[in-house]
């Protein structure tokens, strides 16, 4: 059974979003790192930048390929986990803590309502 | 190509119950990872991987025209060869392009054997068919393929056959022993940069072997850590690294091919490439920080588009971003540094001397 938290929204591509005093701590589920294995390599973007509900907001590589990274939220970069750069591994490892993402401050938080909640990110994934 | 069409080899069952992942790949479905591709190629460098590499193109050339036929075709030289040894070779095309690169097997002078690439395998029949007035006969489906590599190879195969394996040199092969009761031929080959062996049975006797392999304590690795191993061993892959339309001179393989006296297929184009020169050759770059160069990135020298890569990823061993591609020939040298733009960025790399990685002995 897949470690899907309760408390968390999430993408169809596998990112989930945590809501932390109105910001959101953004990474990918243990199912995406399982699935990527071996990661070798996250661009992340700078602080300050916008990201897009939806769109790309960076890369993740692995051994065998490069998959991009989807903003679950429009709004401002105001957090990067910098560890990533010399140890991309927290992601497989902590996929939920310590290899979180990035934080963004939402410029609409009614987008949260277009993701899924755990119970649907289950069945997404075909563990519902 | 649909999932429903692709060919399984008899080891099928065997991925499956292992937990492999399955992808496919050259029409068949096949293993790209069990535990991870970081894991198994760390097996393979350290201790024992086990391959099924069964989907690879196998053909007989037979009758008393096979050497005569085979010194037409390859680049290397066949006449070279002794009963019971190996050759890896180019066979190209006319104009000195690469139809397949390919391990020769002499049985006798009149029956060779030939290990082609997957991808290959119709392209190598009708080559061959074309060609050699030989008996050609595809046996890729009668011979599974298991590659045993690593540095306890020898240790993990030596209880399941009789043959003295410590005796059998590299690019040597046992005709006719067998492998766990199974009859096998059994080659000390491989293409992951460590000593190993392969071994050839018949198809539907390779799960015996198979599971003695597995229980001697080799760890099955898949194509995904295959593709890491071959790239750090800096060798190509056909179809990625070279193709009907680079030459074996240019993709590195000099010491392969054996113009002097002879007349094969490809031999007038290549001798007048050696003359005047190759302008772009295969070079191995090391790429700075973690982003992987991969195939299609284009590499560039004081802004002017210079080459592009044609293999690269993170080496799981050597702990660097790698990569393959062909450069400007007067580029080539190891340590001219050059860029490589990767989706947005440009990032630093090296021009250094192949294999990235290299067995101590």
């Amino acid at each position: 059974m897949e470690v899907v938290p309760e408390d968390l929204r999430y993408t169809t591509e596998h990112e989930w979003v945590r809501m932390e005093d109105g910001r959101a701590r953004v990474g990918i589920t243990k199912f995406a790192a399982d699935r990527l294995s071996d990661i070798v390599y996250v661009e992340l973007p700078e602080v300050g930048r916008e990201v897009r509900f939806m769109e790309p907001f960076g890369v993740i590589e692995s051994v065998k390929a490069a998959s991009d990274l989807y903003s679950p939220l429009t709004g401002r970069v105001v957090e990067v986990n910098g560890r990533l750069r010399d140890q991309p591994e927290l992601v497989s490892q902590d996929p939920y803590g310590e290899g979180w993402m990035i934080v963004v401050e939402p410029a609409d938080p009614s987008e949260l309502e277009r993701l899924l909640d755990a119970g649907a990110y289950r069945r997404h994934i075909g563990e519902g | 190509m649909r999932e429903g069409q692709l060919a399984r080899t008899p080891l099928y069952a065997h991925h499956l119950q292992l937990g492999a992942r399955m992808v496919a790949f050259a029409g068949w479905e096949m293993p790209l990872q069990y535990r991870g591709i970081v894991a198994e190629h760390r097996a393979v460098r350290t201790s024992c991987g086990l391959f099924d590499v069964s989907h690879m193109g196998v053909f007989w050339v037979l009758g008393p025209r096979a050497l005569e036929d085979l010194s037409r075709l390859l680049a290397n030289d066949p006449r070279r060869l002794r009963n019971g040894q190996a050759l890896y070779t180019p066979m190209c095309n006319e104009a000195g392009g690469m139809v397949d690169d390919l391990v020769v097997f002499r049985f006798a002078a009149d029956r060779f054997l030939m290990v082609g690439n997957a991808a290959r395998r119709e392209a190598d029949l009708a080559w061959l068919h074309a060609h050699a007035a030989s008996e050609v006969v595809d046996a890729t489906e009668e011979l599974a393929l298991l590659a045993v590599q690593g540095p306890r190879a020898e240790q993990a195969l030596q209880p399941l056959v009789a043959t003295d394996l410590s005796a059998v040199r590299r690019y040597w092969f046992v005709p006719g022993t067998a492998v766990a009761g199974v009859p096998a031929i059994v080659s000390r080959t491989g293409y992951t940069g460590e000593d190993g062996f392969e071994v050839f049975c018949p198809w539907d006797q390779a799960a015996p072997v198979w599971e003695a392999l597995l229980e001697t304590g080799a760890v099955p690795c898949g194509l995904g850590a295959r593709d890491t191993l071959r790239l750090e061993a800096g060798y190509l892959l056909y179809g990625q690294d070279a193709g009907e339309h680079t030459s074996p001179l240019e993709a590195g393989l000099d010491w392969a091919v054996k113009l002097e006296g002879r007349a094969f297929i490809g031999a007038q184009a290549l001798r007048g490439l050696r003359e005047v020169g190759v302008s772009r050759r295969l070079c191995g770059l090391v790429v700075e920080d973690r982003v992987i160069a991969r195939r299609g990135c284009r590499i560039r020298k004081d802004g002017e588009p210079v080459g592009e890569v044609t293999s690269g990823t993170w080496g799981p061993w050597v702990e660097r971003s790698i990569a393959l591609g062909y450069l400007r020939a007067d580029l080539a040298g190891p340590g001219t540094p050059v860029a490589v733009e990767v989706r947005t960025r440009t990032v630093h790399a090296e021009v250094v001397r192949l294999p990235f990685y290299r067995r101590v002995a």
